[in-house]
């Protein structure tokens, strides 16, 4: 097989058994690059002569004894929401077309510190703000299993370079589903740590009280180990908290038996794609069989979910993009303009797109004297009774599974002149984030080709128990297709 | 108490200035008609009573964090300004405001 193709774990042991060194690695991923990123576009920028020094470098290392991280030397796609210094971070977005870091964020330099090497920054929807990256400044990346559909979104170039073999893992961010709608999409492994878990610094912030990092990548075990490189508390993100790291090397344990895993009522009915709701009740047979004790569970709350979470996100965004005034970094108009007002709204009118504008429209009114309680103070409120519901949940069983989407890749354009459409892609992912809880998505199928992702949620801060339901379901299930883009 | 009509051009308009962004003529009525459908969709969440329910800002239970009063690494005068749109003798460079 390709070395574009394997998992960092597999292409970790060749390295130390002198099979193959982490040039060769960088040069089959560029090379494969050159094939496929006509067809995929799933970059805004690539760093080949970097990351081709890096590896050298690496080399050189790993040959003194140097170099031993178990991530070292493995090729690295990053969202291109994180700050990365003296490299471009647009946020897909006009309004930072030109925008280049002077500092690394937390997470950036924790993958460096590592020794991976970044292949480039991926295309995502505009500040994050999409499920399909149709709304990225630079164009729609394509997905690898059909380029006729949609990666997903808002982490789409991500999930979509790791499918395609464009990298051998990546980061993304996800703040309604954004890192796990596209590895459904994509037929890639995607998990959102729990909030805090993870720093923010260095993250161009979209909604503050719901955004975390978390890695995409081939296999689980690969998932395991970029969670390891990326968790920790941060003092520059007062809200990561200080718990202690776990082994997640520990969770790769092919066993649940005895363990009570919850189906989700409320995501298995209306709105489900069928082949969706037939390849999760496979899923769920595949744990029976392994002796997992199944038990339905329900969130009542789940329906309000999404209403909540199209307050909340666009509310906290809405304060979070004013920093975008054309004064010290990114686009100003070169329109003459009256007074600071004035280039302020030509700004920003020239530097956003329509998902942005609609977006940050629908949280300034959310907020805004009359209907601050109506809507914003009753979405926090609904937060909590979704809080609630999950934490019954968890009274009962260790584990709860739900699609990842309701549906399968759905084309390009298809939603993309109807926001309601295209916010309903998220339904199974937001109350994860509402609550802040961990969650994965593992590929569970495929329909017409196309791949189905299967979600598992945890309890806060039990990303060991997550990884390892994901784990075994994973060995028992093998899923081993991948998109034929020759 | 919030009135139960439905979003107006006039409402688009003023939060448009709230948010400092010029719309066209058509992107205001595109926005009056979809925020409206947005909203109304949005709207389900007040059927639920909610006057005991405590609201959650933040989902990890955080007090207040301190850090010592030691200054630490900042970035330069000039990396400050590399990004800056317009600069001028060291200093962002914007419209007249006086």
């Amino acid at each position: 097989m390709e070395l574009f193709n394997q998992p960092a774990h597999e292409l970790k042991r060749m390295m130390d058994t002198g099979e193959i060194s982490a040039f060769e690695i960088a040069k089959s991923v560029f090379k494969r690059i050159e094939m496929v990123e006509p067809k995929v576009e799933a970059y805004v920028t690539l760093t080949e002569g970097q990351a081709a020094a890096q590896a050298k470098e690496a080399d050189a290392k790993i040959k003194k004894g140097e170099g031993r991280g178990s991530l070292f030397g493995i090729p690295l796609a990053i969202k291109d929401n994180m700050c990365t210094k003296g490299v471009l971070t647009t946020c897909s977005s006009g309004i930072l077309k030109n925008f280049i870091p002077v500092y690394d964020g937390t997470v950036v330099r924790k993958v460096s510190d590592a020794g991976l090497i970044m292949t480039g920054k991926t295309n995502l929807d505009e500040f994050a703000m999409g499920s399909s990256t149709e709304t990225s400044f630079f164009g729609t990346t394509r997905n690898p299993w059909d380029l006729e559909t949609v990666p997903g979104g808002s982490s789409g170039g991500s999930a979509a370079a790791v499918a395609a073999g464009e990298a051998i893992m990546a980061l993304g961010s996800d703040t309604g589903g954004s890192i796990r709608q596209p590895a459904a999409l994509c037929g890639v492994v995607g998990l959102k740590p729990t909030y805090g878990l993870v720093s923010r610094y260095g993250l161009v912030a979209f909604a503050s009280s719901l955004d975390q990092i978390g890695p995409i990548t081939k296999d689980v075990t690969d998932c395991a180990l970029l969670l390891q490189a990326i968790a920790g508390q941060d003092e520059r993100d007062s809200t990561s908290v200080d718990i202690n790291i776990p082994d997640y090397n520990k969770a790769l344990v092919a066993d649940v038996k005895g363990m009570k895993i919850g189906l989700l009522k409320e995501m298995m009915g209306e709105g489900i794609q069928d082949e969706v709701k037939t390849a999760i009740k496979n899923a769920v047979d595949v744990f029976s069989k392994m002796g997992a004790e199944i038990i339905e569970v329900s969130l009542p709350h789940a329906e309000y979910a999404l209403s909540a979470y199209y307050l909340i996100a666009p509310a906290e965004a809405s304060s979070n993009l004013a920093r975008y005034d054309g004064v010290r970094y990114g686009h100003r108009t070169s329109e003459k303009v009256k007074d600071m007002i004035d280039m302020y709204m030509k700004t920003r009118a020239e530097g956003f797109g329509n998902e942005v504008k609609r977006r940050i429209m629908l949280g300034t009114y959310a907020l805004s004297a009359g209907y601050y309680e109506a809507y914003y103070g009753q979405a926090q409120k609904i937060r909590t009774l979704i809080v609630q519901d999950f934490e019954k949940a968890f009274d009962k069983v260790d584990a709860i599974l739900s699609p990842t989407s309701p549906t399968t890749a759905f084309k390009i354009g298809e939603k993309f002149e109807n926001p309601l459409q295209m916010y309903l892609s998220d339904i199974c992912t937001i109350p994860v984030n509402l609550a802040g809880l961990p969650g994965i998505s593992i590929p569970c199928g495929l329909s017409d080709g196309l791949p189905i992702g299967l979600q598992i949620i945890g309890k806060p801060f039990d990303e060991m128990t997550v990884l390892r339901t994901a784990y075994a379901f994973e060995q028992a299930y093998g899923f081993k297709e991948r998109p034929k883009l020759d | 108490m919030v009135s139960e009509k439905a979003i107006t051009k006039k409402d688009v308009e003023h939060v448009a200035l709230l948010a400092r962004l010029a719309l066209t003529e058509e992107e205001k009525e595109r926005f009056t008609k979809q925020l409206g459908k947005i909203l109304e969709h949005a709207g389900k969440i007040k059927e639920i009573d909610t006057s005991k329910v405590p609201p959650t800002s933040h989902i990890v239970p955080l007090d207040n964090v301190f850090r010592e009063d030691k200054a630490g690494e900042c970035l330069s005068q000039e990396e400050a300004l590399s990004n800056a749109p317009e600069k001028e003798e060291g200093a962002f460079l914007v419209p007249k405001i006086v």
